[in-house]
């Protein structure tokens, strides 16, 4: 059963000199199995509306149906919202901040017990829960949740969501205020959770460049109305028009388009590193006749990227060997055509940076 | 949670909003102290009177200001109960006894209940249209100007404003804070919109140990931003708004006491010229007492 929402409206405190409209009119449909990623402003309505699916926030107009559930304006039929709730989960900000119980176990098994499960029945969710996001249950399950790191902490509120066993995850903004290595794994903490355990996995994240690591479908949100609802290889043909509302395009993206406009015929469907470097490397193998495996290519970056991460984390930044232990030819061709782009762009900001002292003058 | 409105500043532009800050406390308090001394109906309905045009020229909407009564309903009703079953003066109209106690209702009972929660609710409306047309800001560095005196005899007058003006501050902020942890415990299935009683005690639990734990993390946070900057309370310091008496706060100054006045002589001179009539018990004072000669005479 797909999430269908139609016409849903909601203005916060309405009839005060304080209101202030959230949602206008939005109609959306998420599909089984959707990877979504919603974008958007600080204000522009997100958070409203994915408090709206689980049912924390009544709709004022239109109506939402989630697995046979339906929820609309009107007092009757009562709606189950713990049956909602256990199907749906909802993983807040910074949702480490919403951990109270002594020790992780007990943190962990307050969903299920607010379900009315039996303990065995508990006790196995826990466990379960807390594996699955790549902790020690024998090790922790004892802790104080207050003692253990910031990023271990986010896990284990993400084990209470997941201890409900639901069918699609919400996550707003699971990797802020994490370190590069934290991020990393919590993004791979929610690809693994889309395959073993919610199909369904909504995300609001502000950092486009990671959402597109994962996403199959982009919603962008301005202004409390969607103004864009497409697959992710076809949102960024309106880069112009996102960057126009303050929105970040992914650095992919504005290498593609800078090349592009620069004359080099890249293709314009690109939107991650992978991408442009394959496309990259198909044209330098065009040109110069050589055949390099531009598969091999993408995933040696990969592969450094990785290496780099790991690297980072154990020894400071030290990065120089994989530098060089890296594809020669295909370093070179990039590094040329990104150099090109970038004294172009800092030519641009110098002129810039003038113009606007001329302004002020 | 959101819709918390009882005393909340409501940002319009009115003659009172641009009144001055000093002179405003000073006429609350010495409206919240006349309002004890009004003795008679009649006076009350004057003041009723003022008060509503006072709300009107605020341009805070009435329904807004009467949510603020809503709050002190219980104590209102608690208080005027009491009075009603503990006064025992004046003419009986329903005799209660329980053993030795009597809890007669009495004509002058119910007179003081009535009275009592008009001067209530007069108090709750005069503080309520002080906070509506004020910011918190405003308020706290008139309060600090209204008592630089007591600095003289070494109380910290400025160290307490600063605590009461980041109270402030910080009330939206933790609210706002509590919303945000009810929901996710409730997206967890906690029980917080139950009806039971006891349940609803129990699922608080969960919303205020993280909420004690991110207010003393922003506690923290915010000493420390003050120290970062150097912050010295006790160092002199300038304003950037200075406060400044006008005409107008001159105008509102006089208008208040000039209420207070024909409250004083409401209650003094008018009682004690006319004579209170002898009701057996049932007192009537002021501006009453001519009403009740007049309607006298006509009969």
């Amino acid at each position: 059963m797909p999430i269908v929402i139609k016409n849903l409206s909601f203005t916060y405190s309405k009839g005060t000199p304080y209101e202030k409209k959230a949602l206008d009119d939005i109609n959306l449909t998420i599909n089984e199995g959707d990877f979504l990623g919603i974008i958007g402003h600080t204000g522009s309505g997100k958070s409203t509306f994915i408090q709206h699916i689980n049912g924390l926030i009544k709709p004022q107009e239109g109506e939402i149906e989630i697995f046979d559930i339906k929820l609309t304006s009107q007092k009757r039929p009562k709606v189950n919202l713990k049956e909602l709730r256990s199907q749906v989960g909802m993983v807040f900000q910074y949702p480490e901040y919403q951990l109270f119980a002594d020790t992780v176990e007990k943190d962990v098994a307050f969903g299920p017990k607010n379900l009315g499960l039996s303990n065995e029945e508990i006790k196995e969710r826990v466990k379960e829960a807390i594996e699955m996001v790549g902790l020690d249950y024998e090790k922790v399950k004892d802790r104080a949740p207050f003692e253990l790191s910031g990023g271990q902490k986010r896990r284990v509120a993400i084990a209470g969501i997941i201890a409900m066993r639901p069918k699609m995850l919400i996550l707003d903004e699971p990797t802020a205020g994490l370190d590069p290595y934290g991020k990393e794994q919590i993004l791979n903490l929610i690809r693994h959770l889309k395959e073993h355990c919610s199909p369904t996995i909504v995300v609001i994240s502000h950092d486009i460049d990671e959402i597109t690591r994962f996403a199959n479908r982009i919603v962008v949100f301005n202004d409390s109305h969607i103004v864009y609802d497409e697959p992710m290889q076809e949102l960024f043909k309106h880069s112009r028009q996102l960057q126009a509302i303050g929105l970040d395009i992914p650095r992919a993206v504005k290498i593609a388009n800078a090349l592009r406009y620069k004359g080099i015929n890249i293709s314009n469907n690109i939107v991650t590193a992978e991408d442009l470097l394959k496309n990259i490397v198909e044209l330098y193998n065009k040109k110069h006749n050589t055949n390099i495996d531009a598969q091999k290519a993408a995933f040696d970056m990969y592969d450094f990227s990785h290496k780099w991460i790991a690297k980072d984390n154990k020894e400071g930044d030290d990065c120089q060997n994989i530098n060089e232990s890296s594809d020669k030819h295909i370093e070179e061709s990039q590094e040329d055509k990104i150099d090109d782009n970038k004294k172009d762009n800092k030519d641009e900001i110098i002129v810039n940076q003038q113009k606007q002292k001329r302004d002020k003058r | 949670m959101r819709d918390i409105s009882f005393g909340q500043y409501y940002p319009v532009k009115s003659f009172i909003h641009s009144l001055d800050a000093r002179i405003k406390i000073l006429v609350t308090f010495l409206f919240m102290l006349s309002v004890f001394f009004i003795v008679s109906y009649t006076m009350f309905v004057f003041m009723y009177l003022a008060v509503t045009i006072i709300i009107a020229v605020s341009h805070v909407p009435y329904k807004i200001v009467l949510k603020s009564i809503k709050g002190i309903l219980f104590l209102l009703i608690f208080t005027a109960i009491i009075n009603i079953f503990f006064t025992s003066s004046g003419n009986v109209l329903v005799p209660i006894k329980l053993g030795k106690i009597d809890m007669s209702i009495t004509d002058q009972g119910i007179n003081f209940a009535i009275k009592m929660a008009l001067r209530f609710t007069l108090l709750v409306i005069g503080s309520s249209i002080l906070t509506f047309t004020t910011t918190p800001t405003e308020l706290t560095d008139a309060l600090e100007y209204l008592l630089k005196p007591l600095s003289y005899i070494k109380i910290p007058v400025h160290d307490l404003a600063i605590i009461m003006s980041i109270a402030l501050r910080f009330i939206p902020g933790l609210i706002e804070e509590t919303d945000k942890i009810m929901m996710a415990q409730k997206a967890r299935g906690a029980d917080i919109d139950s009806s039971n009683f006891f349940k609803k005690i129990k699922a608080m639990l969960p919303v205020l140990i993280p909420l004690f734990v991110s207010a003393f993390r922003k506690a923290d946070e915010l000493a420390d931003a003050l120290d970062a900057r150097c912050y010295n309370a006790s160092s002199k310091r300038t304003k950037m708004k200075v406060f400044k008496v006008r005409k107008s706060d001159i105008f509102a100054f006089l208008g208040v006491v000039a209420f207070v006045v024909i409250i004083f002589l409401d209650k003094y001179l008018v009682t004690s010229l006319a004579g209170a009539p002898d009701l057996g018990g049932f007192k009537i004072e002021g501006l009453d007492i001519l009403i009740y000669n007049f309607f006298k005479l006509a009969v």
